[in-house]
């Protein structure tokens, strides 16, 4: 139990859960990195070099899509995919704090079962 | 992606005495800032009051889960939306829960200490921090304080 407000920010969807199993999966985590640049890349550019058909491709892309992570851009006939960093940054800034939290209550353990008056 | 927290800290006290500042409620509550109704027992909820100053308002909720002496102390708590005051209180049965167990190792100067939360993945996504960081700057600033407050002077 971390001690926080309200974010003030209308309830977002997907779970947390969503956005760790999308990451969870070794080609969909090498897309990802791909769209780190954050420019808008065509699925033949993804699919390129890849072992994977351009179906497969797609369906990791809707994967990362349904989490949150990217988002596609109609170009003429074609989608273009962007990535969308903010559930990652939303779940690290969140273990962050939540870690900070720990590490103050973590001291303040250390002071108590150090010091000699409480023995 | 790793969803879960870690932190190892060397304790200068044998396993006995940091055992008891864990699983004893009255000691636990003395460095954790928080009133306890009772002893914790495992499989029962343990319940009380956030003692802090600036967050008495907030009750402190948690399943004791295992109590392996000189081990393992573990518990499951829930990580809800909201502790602003005047909100409503949150139904903590319903909350999603993390899990957090500390771990006891001798060591040849005392004990070390290995806390782990776990269970963010089950967590929504809507708890971001960007209000934590604008609203509750402050606490960690008065966690420094009370730090430096208990800390033995040489």
């Amino acid at each position: 139990m971390s001690l926080r407000s309200r974010s003030g920010v209308v309830e977002k969807r997907p779970a947390r859960a969503r956005v760790f199993a999308a990451l969870g999966d070794s080609t969909r985590l090498s897309l990802v990195a791909k769209l780190c640049d954050r420019k808008p890349y065509s699925i033949s550019r993804l699919t390129r070099g890849s072992k994977l058909t351009r179906q497969a491709i797609t369906k990791h892309l809707r994967v990362l899509e349904s989490a949150g992570l990217v988002h596609s851009i109609r170009a003429g006939r074609e989608s273009h995919y962007e990535f969308d960093p903010e559930p990652i940054a939303g779940i690290r800034q969140y273990l962050d704090s939540v870690s900070e939290q720990w590490d103050q209550a973590l001291s303040r353990l250390k002071s108590f079962v150090e010091d000699c008056r409480h023995q | 992606m790793n969803d879960s927290i870690e932190k190892r800290v060397e304790l200068r006290a044998p396993v006995s005495r940091v055992w008891r500042a864990l699983t004893d409620y009255r000691e636990f509550g003395e460095w954790f800032c928080v009133k306890l109704d009772g002893p914790f027992v495992p499989g029962e909820v343990s319940r009380g009051q956030i003692t802090y100053p600036g967050y008495e308002h907030i009750r402190w909720e948690a399943v004791v889960q295992k109590m392996e002496p000189e081990r393992l102390f573990s518990f499951t708590w829930p990580h809800p939306k909201s502790f602003e005051k005047g909100d409503d209180l949150p139904d903590y049965s319903k909350e999603p829960s993390t899990l957090v167990e500390f771990r006891l190792e001798k060591t040849a100067t005392g004990t070390l200490l290995i806390l782990t939360e776990s269970g963010f993945d089950k967590l929504p996504a809507d708890r971001r921090l960007e209000a934590f960081r604008r609203n509750d700057g402050g606490w960690t600033e008065q966690m420094k304080n009370i730090e430096s407050y208990v800390t033995p002077k040489p």
